[in-house]
């Protein structure tokens, strides 16, 4: 199984990683091997057979809901990159200019 | 007293009797850090003041006669995947460097409720991804028995670290063999509990249903007394398991006589290194010899561990990694105008655009080749055939441990192909690489415990490790089995030639 440039490019994007043309072409042919060896799977009839999502199939587990102490606003920003002391700062959402 | 040659079980005595002050007992094995860890590269960080302070109040407390914890003044090394608040957390990658969690991880405040003394954090492959420790943005790490090899990963820095006694033991974790491999290539004893017996709480998420915590140290019953202290449900868990925990110490000395043993065809078929067979032929020989009985047990989907798990692990992952967006955490990429690479493609907003740099620049190769399969997986039109279908493969496999867990007590093998192999060997194949798993992955995907343990040494010297594979919650049973075959051999005694 081969994938092609574009579909390399297009999961590149989905998984937000910007690749370089030299990476996207490494990329390519790596990724086909894998999916090419992860493939074998395939002669395996599973028609009757239930997806395995979890170790442990349990139940929900629930709990109260009492309000609890947690991380201060100080502490969850405090490994941010950019923040103003009350909010996480990031560049524009919408739009095409002013790259932070 | 030399405290470097003593069990964690006779060093946390030692303290308690006031034989050995925490002091001496920490510094020791700081001042080995400094003496070796040069040529190993176990550790990220050593947090050489907070110990020494630390164990100066137990020794305060002591002197007291104020009770001290179960592990009070015992030095631990812990994996850099688990956060701590008084040192750096990276999980070896560019994309955490100097990350500073704002709490600790449930096993990390467990043991230090205990008084266990944390040392530093070691070296990994990056977000736990890789079986060599070569995927560290931070250089790889040396096996202590031959320093041009690689030790195992992902926890190569937790196993490198207790062979060469810079900690008598240390905390890793196991998402598909990432404690059984390492302490199999470095000669010392790795546990990898059942799914959920540890709380994963404050460990960096790699793939949720495979990742579990659990101890390495030089012998099972030092894996015994960590377990009780780090094993036990959380609420901050809710997939951690509410079983009660045994007093693992106490249950190490039952006869390994009338014990079933299942020895499986499929583990000594193609790609086993002669050597490391004999190894383990000769340990097998040991247990019969001790009463116990090898009966030969079937795994007919063992050979599709390896494809499931390579899409189980990285679907997971991508969905865990997501969370790394340059946002609030971790790296920004920094606009340079005239300096960005090369990219393709157009992005719909800044904001996209910075989560992508931030993402390329943060994560090493390894780490975005995983993101990029699992994601492709999960994509439109490929789910069913590739996700859904490898979880339906996940209950055969499991099913196969189920039916075979009704003949036998537990299952035995070598925990990889070979011995430690040479750095840089593996490293321009990721196939060859996910191959070193073949052992190890089908008891994360079917949620069971295993051990590993050293059963020999080849004749070039090189440890070879034997595992061990039991029900789910037969920690017992496991502890008790690699204990009995300790108490029997020598080869968890033996020490790398490193001159201090």
């Amino acid at each position: 199984m081969s994938l092609s440039r574009q579909e390399v490019a297009k999961v590149g994007m989905l998984a937000r990683l910007a690749l370089t043309e030299a990476e996207l072409e490494k990329m390519t042919g790596e990724l086909s091997k894998l999916v090419e060896f992860v493939s074998q799977l395939s002669e395996l009839d599973t028609a009757a057979v239930e997806p395995l999502a979890h170790p442990l199939e349990t139940r929900n587990v629930f709990r109260e809901d009492i309000p609890a102490a947690s991380l201060t606003t100080e502490q969850a920003l405090a490994n941010s990159p950019r923040h103003d002391n009350s909010c996480f700062l990031v560049p524009a959402v919408l739009g095409d200019s002013g790259a932070a | 007293m030399q405290p470097l040659q003593l069990s964690a079980l006779d060093l946390v005595g030692a303290v308690k009797r006031g034989d050995l002050s925490a002091v001496a007992c920490v510094e020791a094995y700081l001042d080995r850090i400094v003496a070796v860890d040069g040529r190993i590269n176990a550790f990220l960080a050593v947090g050489r003041e907070p110990a020494l302070a630390q164990a100066a109040k137990i020794d305060v407390r002591r002197k007291a006669g104020k009770p001290l914890g179960a592990l009070a003044g015992l030095p631990v090394a812990v994996k850099d995947a688990l956060c701590t608040t008084d040192l750096p957390t990276t999980c070896a990658s560019k994309m955490l460097a100097g990350y500073q969690p704002p709490y600790d991880a449930d096993v990390v405040a467990r043991l230090r409720r205990a008084d266990a003394v944390i040392v530093g954090k070691t070296n990994m492959d990056e977000f736990a991804m890789g079986g060599s420790n070569e995927n560290s943005a931070f250089g790889p790490v040396h096996n202590p028995w031959d320093l041009n090899r690689a030790p195992g990963g992902s926890s190569g820095g937790s196993a490198a670290c207790v062979a060469a006694d810079m900690a008598p033991v240390a905390i890793g974790s196991d998402t598909g063999g990432s404690i059984r491999q390492p302490a199999g290539l470095c000669g010392i004893t790795g546990f990898k509990p059942t799914y959920g017996r540890i709380s994963r709480r404050g460990l960096v998420a790699f793939a949720s249903s495979l990742d579990q915590i659990g101890p390495m140290a030089h012998s099972a019953a030092d894996c015994a007394l960590l377990m009780e202290t780090i094993a036990g449900h959380d609420p901050g868990d809710a997939t951690s398991l509410t079983d009660p925990v045994p007093a693992y110490g106490q249950l190490l000395g039952e006869p390994l006589a009338g014990l079933r043993i299942g020895r499986v065809a499929e583990h000594f078929g193609a790609g086993l290194d002669p050597e490391v067979a004999r190894g383990i032929e000769s340990a097998f020989d040991t247990f019969r010899a001790a009463g116990a009985t090898i009966h030969d047990v079937e795994l007919p989907h063992a050979r599709y561990g390896i494809p499931t798990y390579y899409l189980i692990a990285p679907c997971e992952a991508s969905s865990n990694l997501a969370r790394y967006d340059g946002a609030h955490y971790g790296h920004r990429h920094r606009a340079e105008p005239g300096r960005e690479a090369d990219q393709v493609g157009q992005f719909e907003s800044p904001l996209v655009e910075m989560y992508c740099r931030s993402r390329a620049e943060g994560f090493g190769p390894e780490v975005k080749r995983r993101v990029m399969l699992g994601t492709y997986a999960l994509s439109a039109g490929y789910y069913e055939a590739f996700y859904a279908k490898a979880l339906r493969v996940r209950r055969l496999i499991q099913r196969d441990y189920f039916e075979a867990f009704a003949k036998v007590d537990l299952i035995a093998g070598p925990v990889s192909p070979t011995p430690a192999f040479k750095l840089g060997e593996k490293t321009g194949d990721p196939l060859a690489m996910y191959l070193v798993d073949m052992y190890t992955v089908g008891t994360n995907l079917a949620g069971i415990g295993g051990i590993s343990f050293p059963c020999g040494f080849t004749p070039g010297g090189l440890p070879i490790g034997f595992q061990l594979q039991g029900p789910a919650l037969a920690e017992p049973l496991l502890l008790r089995a690699a204990h009995g075959f300790q108490s029997l051999t020598d080869w968890h005694t033996r020490r790398p030639a490193l001159s201090a």
